[in-house]
C-alpha cells in the first residue's frame, strides 16, 4: 500500500456528468495546498492515481477532487460513497504562479476535465480580484452535457470582473452557446497580450493549438503556463514514469511554462 | 424574412467589421453597393441546405448557427457565429454556389447581408478586388478547416 497516512473520510460525492464525480474528503488534520497541485488517491486493493485538487484553497478541512472514470482506479474512486475512506498522500507538484499574473490580465483556459485543476486558481483570483486587470475564463467541452460545474459557471458569468466564454464541439439545436473549438475563443477574447498571463489545462492537442493562438496574439511564451499530464506513479521523481524531457512532471510540474515545454512538446517520442 | 434596419452608412459598418479590416476605402464603398443592413429575429432561417448560396452575413451582434437535420436526432449544430464572424462562403467557393447546411438565428442578429451575385460581378470586373476577397475568404475557409479537424479529433473523448 502506497498511502502513508491515515485514510481520509469521504464526506460527499457529487456526480458532475455521466463519467465525472467530485469527491469531498475530510483530512484527519488541516490540509494546505496551492492551486495547481495534486494528491495521490488510493482506492483500497486496486491502486493509486494522481488527481488534481479541485476545491477552494482557503478550505482546509474539506478537500475536493474531481475524478473522471477512465480506468480501474478512477472507476473505484468514482464509486466510493460518503462514510467510506480514501487513501491520500500529497500535496505534490508545482502550482499556478498567481503572483506572476498580478497587475495584468489573467486568461484561464480549460478543456474537458481540465477545468477542475484550474478551479482553485479561479477561487484564488476572485478572492484577490483587485490584484488583476481583466480575468477571462475560456472553457471547452465535448457537448453541453459534459460541461462541469454549470451552476458555478453561471455564477461566475454573472459576476462583474470575470468574463466566461464556453464552447462545445457539438450540440443539438437546444444549445444557444458557442459551438466550436477553444483556440477560436482565444481569438475573440478581450485581453491585453502584452500584459497577459495564461493558465491552461486540457488535452495536450488542445493545449498545443491554444498556445499557438495565444502566441499569435502576442502573449509571451514564458507567460503561458500549462499543466501537463503524464503517467505519474510515485509522485516523488523516483520511478521515472513521468519523465518529460529534462522534467519529472510529478516534481517539476505539473505546471510548467510554455517556454520550458516548447522544445519538447512537439516531440512525438515523448 | 429579414427586415431592413434603420439606414447607416454601410461603408462605415463594413469598415468596422473585422473581416474587412484594412481594406481600401474605395473598395469598401464599392462593397457597400452589395450590402444591406438587416436585423433578423431569433429562430428565422437565414438559408436552407440545398438552396442557391447567393449571399453571406457579416454578424455585428447576436448569434447564429450552421445546422444539419438528422433523422431521429433533430438538428445538430455544426458551428456557431457571433459578433465579428462571417457566416457563409459557399457564394464564392462552392462549385455550384449552394448552401451545404441550414443557417438559423439563435439570438436576434444585427448583420450586414452581402449580395453574393453582386459581389461576384464586381470581382469579375476588378480582379484585384477579387483577389483581395478570395484571400480573405480562403483564410476564413482555412480557419474553419483547422477547427473542424480539431473537432474531429474528439480530444475530450476517452483515450484508448
Amino acid at each position: 500500500m502506497w498511502a502513508d497516512t491515515e485514510p481520509w473520510r469521504v464526506a460527499g460525492s457529487c456526480q458532475e456528468s455521466d463519467d465525472t464525480v467530485t469527491l469531498t474528503l475530510e483530512p484527519y488534520s488541516s490540509f494546505a495546498f496551492q492551486p495547481g497541485q495534486f494528491n495521490m488517491l488510493y482506492a483500497r486493493g486496486i491502486g493509486e492515481v494522481p488527481i488534481s485538487i479541485s476545491g477552494d484553497p482557503a478550505e482546509r478541512s474539506r478537500i475536493q477532487h474531481t475524478i473522471r472514470d477512465v480506468g480501474a482506479v478512477t472507476h473505484a474512486l468514482c464509486g466510493v460513497e460518503p462514510g467510506q475512506a480514501v487513501g491520500v498522500r500529497g500535496p505534490y507538484g508545482s502550482c499556478w504562479p498567481a503572483g506572476a499574473a498580478e497587475e495584468g490580465d489573467l486568461v484561464i483556459v480549460a478543456g474537458g476535465i481540465g477545468l477542475p485543476p484550474l478551479r482553485p486558481a479561479i477561487y484564488q483570483a476572485l478572492r484577490n480580484r483587485d490584484r488583476y486587470q481583466r480575468i477571462v475564463l475560456l472553457y471547452g467541452a465535448r457537448t453541453p452535457a459534459d460541461l462541469l460545474f454549470p451552476a458555478e459557471l453561471a455564477s461566475w458569468r454573472s459576476r462583474s470582473g470575470l468574463t466566461v466564454e464556453v464552447t462545445v464541439d457539438s450540440a443539438d439545436a437546444g444549445w444557444h452557446g458557442n459551438v466550436g473549438v477553444v483556440p477560436d475563443l482565444v481569438a475573440k477574447a478581450s485581453f491585453d497580450p502584452a500584459r497577459t498571463t495564461a493558465f491552461m489545462v486540457g488535452p495536450e492537442i488542445m493545449m498545443r493549438f491554444t498556445v499557438r493562438a495565444l502566441l499569435e496574439t502576442g502573449v509571451s511564451p514564458d507567460r503561458v503556463y500549462c499543466s501537463m499530464e503524464r503517467n505519474m506513479q510515485c509522485a516523488t521523481a523516483l520511478c521515472g514514469h513521468c519523465q518529460f524531457g529534462p522534467f519529472f512532471i510529478c516534481r517539476d510540474g505539473p505546471v510548467l511554462s510554455y517556454g520550458q515545454l516548447a522544445p519538447w512538446i512537439n516531440l512525438r517520442e515523448l | 424574412m429579414p427586415r431592413t434596419a434603420e439606414p447607416h452608412p454601410l461603408d462605415r459598418l463594413l469598415r468596422d467589421h473585422q473581416f474587412f479590416a484594412g481594406l481600401d476605402p474605395d473598395y469598401l464603398t464599392l462593397l457597400a453597393g452589395c450590402a444591406k443592413n438587416v436585423v433578423v429575429p431569433q429562430g428565422v432561417f437565414l438559408f436552407r441546405e440545398g438552396e442557391p448560396a447567393d449571399k453571406f452575413f457579416l454578424i455585428r451582434d447576436g448569434r447564429a448557427a450552421l445546422e444539419v437535420a438528422a433523422p431521429g436526432r433533430g438538428a445538430i449544430v455544426v458551428q456557431s457565429f457571433a459578433a465579428g464572424d462571417v457566416l457563409g462562403f459557399s457564394w464564392l467557393t462552392g462549385r455550384q454556389h449552394r448552401w451545404q447546411f441550414d443557417g438559423r438565428v439563435i439570438e436576434r442578429i444585427h448583420a450586414l447581408e452581402m449580395d453574393g451575385a453582386c459581389l461576384r460581378g464586381k470581382c469579375d470586373q476588378d480582379p484585384k478586388l477579387g483577389y483581395e476577397l478570395m484571400r480573405r475568404f480562403a483564410a476564413l475557409a482555412s480557419d474553419t478547416l483547422q477547427a473542424t479537424r480539431l473537432q474531429l479529433l474528439d480530444v475530450y473523448g476517452h483515450v484508448g
